[in-house]
């Protein structure tokens, strides 16, 4: 085949083959990480955004998408980060969401985050393993830069809670 | 002075303030006093680090001397760099971590909130991004001024030590000189006079609700905008630039 009359669609789809390096059920796409891509026959410019300013996963997604994208005969490309717009969870959309909540993270709960977080007050979480509304937080910063730490008052279970940006 | 110096100094202050204060916060790495608090303050400095590493590029990218970030962070000296005074101070006890964090969380807050704003699309671009965490900070360490001050009797008497100690350099925080006039006149940055309103307002605040007393210290240490630092910022960076000072161009 010949690599210049490569589609967008054809190299998202590639893409999307790509796993979030720490949350490996979602991918770059589904996550928002992936901004934009374009093939002109001889450099591919992949745009993407970090989902936190210091995400070290940037790094190695960028090292994923050259591997990718080689696997298909194009060996040159220049990955950009953005910061703008920024990422925010509602860009996660319902069906990634689920996947997340099967793997055993609470997904983001509501639409972007809002200053209710200075006060104090905490939204409702729902237990990722048993459903149970009864959960607290144990820290507002867990495993990675994007999670929160709750855990399930019923089933006693600690998980991680994707938070609201 | 030119627009391009102006904006050189400023985005020095606003990377090296991130990356000193990222650094110091490391330093807590494996030392945390649970292991929550350990991962939430390793999670914040980087934060901090992310911040300063994509400021730090901007600043390079405008200076034009075809240096990188890691040639800013790694390859100055003291006197170059321009944090504020307030983010080279020791740890001290987890006390004196919550209280210099509390002041600067809040600081941050009202300066980037201003920085979403900016002329400069980078500069506001990066602020956006970081003012998002910057809000979960500011409530980690919220949290930990009403514990520690409305705690025990220990608790509460080491964060008001803290407090004191670390009141003489907030002044600091708000210092203007010519850099700050040039982009306030152009929009690029705010005028520090009205985030000082906001952050005495927000502390005082804060400090009361945690039963704690305003510091009545009246001495105010500035200087971090010609590089004159307290004697803590030397060791710092001689531990942070080791390896790369050792050896040059190593990669992973």
């Amino acid at each position: 085949m010949n690599i210049s009359t490569y589609s967008k669609e054809q190299l998202l789809s590639l893409i999307s083959e790509i796993p979030d390096p720490e949350i490996p059920v979602i991918n770059i796409i589904e996550l928002g990480i992936l901004r934009d891509v374009n093939w002109d026959g001889t450099l591919c410019t992949v745009t993407i955004t970090p989902t936190y300013s210091g995400c070290p996963a940037m790094k190695m997604i960028e090292n994923d998408i050259k591997i990718k994208l080689k696997e298909i005969g194009i060996n040159n490309t220049h990955v950009e980060l953005v910061y703008s717009p920024a990422w925010t969870t509602d860009w996660i959309n319902d069906a990634a969401k689920e996947k997340l909540r099967a793997y055993g993270i609470a997904p983001p709960e509501y639409i972007s985050f809002d200053k209710r977080i200075l006060t104090g007050k905490q939204r409702e979480v729902k237990c990722p393993r048993c459903d149970s509304k009864t959960t607290e937080m144990i820290s507002q910063f867990g495993s990675t830069a994007c999670k929160a730490l709750y855990r399930c008052i019923d089933c006693k279970e600690p998980f991680d809670y994707f938070k609201c940006i | 002075m030119t627009l391009q110096q102006a904006k050189f100094e400023y985005l020095l202050r606003l990377g090296d303030s991130s990356l000193i204060i990222g650094h110091r916060l490391s330093e807590w790495c494996g030392h945390g006093p649970i292991l929550e608090e350990d991962i939430a303050l390793i999670n914040i400095a980087l934060d901090f680090v992310g911040n300063a590493t994509s400021i730090l590029a901007y600043a390079a990218q405008v200076e034009g001397k075809e240096r990188t970030e890691d040639d800013l962070a790694y390859m100055r000296n003291e006197r170059d760099y321009r944090n504020l005074l307030l983010t080279e101070q020791p740890n001290g006890d987890y006390a004196t971590t919550i209280a210099r964090q509390f002041l600067y969380d809040v600081y941050t807050f009202f300066l980037y909130e201003e920085l979403k704003k900016s002329k400069d699309d980078t500069i506001a671009a990066i602020a956006t991004k970081s003012h998002k965490e910057i809000t979960y900070h500011l409530r980690h360490t919220t949290e930990w001024m009403y514990r520690l001050g409305d705690g025990t009797e220990e608790s509460h008497q080491r964060l008001q030590n803290a407090l004191n100690d670390l009141w003489m350099f907030t002044g600091d925080l708000f210092d203007m000189d010519e850099v700050d006039a040039l982009l306030i006149k152009e929009g690029i940055a705010p005028d520090l006079e009205k985030i000082k309103e906001a952050w005495e307002k927000h502390v005082k605040e804060v400090i009361i609700e945690a039963t704690l007393q305003m510091p009545a210290t009246t001495i105010k240490q500035t200087g971090s905008r010609e590089g004159r630092h307290t004697e803590h910022l030397g060791y710092l960076i001689a531990e942070m630039q080791y390896i790369p000072r050792s050896y040059p161009n190593t990669k992973w």
